[in-house]
């Protein structure tokens, strides 16, 4: 396993250029492309089948937006690829990804429900995921940014020190969002992304998709929206007649 | 390595002397069994006396189940849980852990409690020393053990009760050995040492099951 | 035949439908067989008279409460590690089989304490294990109940009745060791190989003819979970008449 250091000048807002320095352990050479290959998944959910044969493939770089009625499935989905609920049956896999860590490390999981705890500062609940969760850097993308970098250039950082409860919708949103900053993940999961969410803050998610996409990650989003992204595929679930 | 441990046992310990935690709500209902006892079993100085160390420790164990139902709860309802279990973090450590922050925020104030409320009970001061000892060294098992019940309960709206009633009967071996070691004083042929040497070993294995069985529930439990 | 073939549900259906009338004729003949040597055969104590013949189900009743648990014990590991599909089914039906045969040991055992001991309850080492058992039966079967996804109940189920089966021997060493503590002397004594051929021969009939009653209650238990979950599985398709299976149509 090689050890590299890696120093990379991340824009974090349009004014100020921060350096961010990491020590990443890569398991192979550079800039080896990641995939996510499922190979026909099916899922139940309290007793009833969802989806079956569902095969699908993303290679680093590219997004998918899945889409398709209320209650077909597409949230079990992004839960499955998590980890979170057991594939009734099917294979699901990151090609090149870690060695030894579950699909389900290899992503961050962005749902409903914000993870927040309203007794704690902004500060607090972002540095315990920063700390909490293990990162699982992906060749050639960038280095995680510190959590007041992620909040400033969320444009919350005014309420670093203020406990989380104080927060705005539109607000705990974007701190959930700075999550997927500071911690680094290949594979990023979106339920619904834009929710909640201004036009303001939604460009500012557009950004960090694109960010990210170019730095080699892939991106799965399960939205009713239109994403301007480069390299989005759709994935269309339906009933079956 | 070690770094995710003490943010999350920081984290806990935090979230449970802050507004909304529940630190010091079990000892004021410890203080509560304890002033009702009284009214029940009637002021006779000397029947508290032989009592009292049952009745502390009925008590300590009632406060401590009750606090046990939000332990994964509140982390299940605000999406915190699912993303533990992404965390690539090994889920009995997270229990642990987990555990060991609440017991420092409401076991360990019950067993500081306990020596206060003993004097309600007119316990004689070596009788305090033996319970408060058995108290320390009991509390922790049965967390553990509740934290089973916990893990099981974590989906169900009301699972307060039910958690109780899944882990009482687990937790009546810490009750038997815990009160026989903390009147072995007063009862001068009981020895103390075999009752508290079994208790401490109870605590032992609730270290492992506890974690083992809650990370277990909690895998199942995310569906 | 191997047990893969019995996970078929339908497969085990057929099977039961064959054996419950061969096992339920059994379980009669042995209940005649039993009832006849605990009442005419089975000699009344020197000092207990006629009321000695309780423990005839008394003493059957305790055990099989043991082997339901037992039997929960072993589809818990086949739920938790085979994920063998009955094996959930098979832990729900003896729940309540289990709690039934505990609750018959306890008033059984009651009613011989009223002429024994003068007093409905005593708080006996024995009785008061049996009684942890029956709150702990309750337990499950309450979590069953409040869990209403099967599969989950059933995984939750499975993890506590192993808890249950680890803590089982705890439990029972430190009311024995408490028992002592307070009463040093037991008031009954029927271990060990003191017991005569006259009780021990009817005792054994019994023994069977329980046994035998638990596996036809269990097979008919277990068939009406299998029904019970295919209703529930109609219900849900046809409350999502519209639903069916999604289908991808692009990948990537």
């Amino acid at each position: 396993m090689d050890c590299l250091l890696i120093e990379v000048r991340r824009a974090c807002d349009a004014e100020k250029t921060r350096v961010v320095g990491r020590l990443v352990r890569f398991p192979k050479p550079f800039r080896i492309a990641m995939r996510l290959v499922a190979d026909t998944l099916a899922c139940d959910r309290g007793g009833r089948r969802v989806f079956s044969d569902l095969s699908l493939s993303l290679a680093s770089g590219h997004a998918l937006v899945v889409r398709g009625p209320n209650g077909v499935g597409k949230s079990s989905l992004l839960r499955v690829i998590a980890g979170l609920v057991q594939p009734a049956a099917g294979q699901l896999a990151v090609e090149n990804g870690l060695p030894e860590h579950s699909v389900g490390e290899h992503c961050h999981y962005f749902g409903h429900q914000d993870a927040l705890k309203p007794a704690m500062t902004v500060l607090e609940n972002l540095t315990f995921w920063t700390r909490f969760v293990q990162p699982a850097p992906l060749p050639g993308e960038p280095a995680s940014v510190t959590p007041e970098a992620a909040l400033d250039h969320l444009g919350i950082l005014h309420t670093a020190h203020l406990p989380a409860a104080y927060l705005s919708a539109g607000q705990r949103r974007r701190l959930s969002l700075a999550r997927l900053m500071v911690t680094l993940r290949p594979i990023w999961l979106l339920d619904e992304p834009t929710s909640a969410l201004d036009s303001a803050s939604e460009a500012t998610l557009t950004g960090l998709m694109r960010d990210h996409l170019a730095a080699g990650g892939m991106i799965l989003a399960a939205t009713h929206q239109d994403l301007d992204l480069p390299d989005v595929a759709s994935l269309r679930l339906e009933r079956a007649a | 390595m070690s770094g995710w441990i003490g943010a999350l046992f920081l984290r806990e310990l935090r979230l449970s002397v802050r507004v909304g935690g529940g630190a010091l709500i079990g000892v004021l209902f410890f203080l509560a069994v304890i002033t009702v006892i009284p009214f029940g079993v009637g002021p006779d100085l000397n029947l508290l006396a032989l009592i009292g160390p049952a009745v502390l420790w009925i008590g300590a164990l009632l406060a401590t189940l009750l606090g046990l139902d939000r332990l994964f709860q509140a982390d299940r309802d605000d999406g915190s849980l699912d993303l533990m279990l992404m965390a690539g973090r090994p889920l009995e450590l997270l229990v642990l852990v987990k555990c060991a922050a609440h017991w420092l925020g409401t076991g360990l104030p019950l067993v500081l409690a306990a020596p206060v409320l003993s004097i309600f009970l007119n316990l004689e001061p070596l009788a305090v020393g033996a319970l408060t000892l058995t108290l320390l060294a009991g509390t922790p098992a049965l967390t553990l053990i509740g934290a089973i019940g916990a893990a099981l309960t974590v989906s169900l709206r009301r699972g307060g009760l039910l958690l109780a009633v899944l882990v009482i009967p687990f937790s009546i071996p810490v009750l038997i050995f815990g009160v026989s070691a903390a009147g072995a004083v007063t009862r001068e042929p009981a020895p103390f040492l075999t009752p508290f040497l079994f208790l401490c070993a109870l605590s032992l294995i609730a270290l492992v099951v506890g974690p083992v069985a809650s990370a277990l529930a909690l895998r199942f439990s995310s569906d | 035949m191997a047990i893969l073939d019995l996970a078929n549900p339908t497969r085990f259906l057929s099977l039961a439908q064959r054996l419950l009338p061969w096992v339920s004729v059994a379980c009669v003949a042995a209940f005649v067989a039993g009832l006849y040597l605990t009442f005419f055969v089975a000699p009344d104590d020197y000092q207990q008279g006629a009321t000695v013949k309780i423990m005839y189900l008394h003493v059957p009743a305790a055990w099989l409460s043991m082997l339901c648990y037992s039997t929960m014990a072993l589809s818990a590991l086949g739920t938790l590690i085979w994920k063998h599909p009955l094996a959930d089914v098979s832990a729900k039906a003896a729940a309540p089989i289990g709690a039934a045969f505990t609750f018959v040991s306890l008033i059984t055992g009651s009613l011989w304490g009223k002429p024994m001991w003068g007093t409905y309850w005593v708080w006996d080492a024995r009785l008061t294990s049996v009684l942890v058992l029956f709150i702990m039966y309750l337990g499950l079967i309450a979590l069953w109940r409040t869990i209403e996804d099967p599969i989950r109940a059933g995984k939750a189920a499975a993890v506590l009745t192993l808890v249950g089966a680890i803590n089982l021997p705890i439990i029972k060493f430190s009311v024995d060791w408490w028992n002592t503590l307070h009463q040093p002397a037991s008031v009954i004594r029927m271990d060990g190989p003191t017991i005569h051929a006259s009780i021990l021969w009817p005792l054994s009939v019994m023994a069977l003819a329980f046994t035998l009653l638990f596996l036809v209650m269990h097979l008919m238990a277990m068939r009406n979970e299998i029904l019970r979950r295919r209703v529930r599985t109609l219900q849900l398709h046809a409350a999502s008449a519209r639903h069916g299976v999604a289908t991808p149509q692009a990948a990537e």
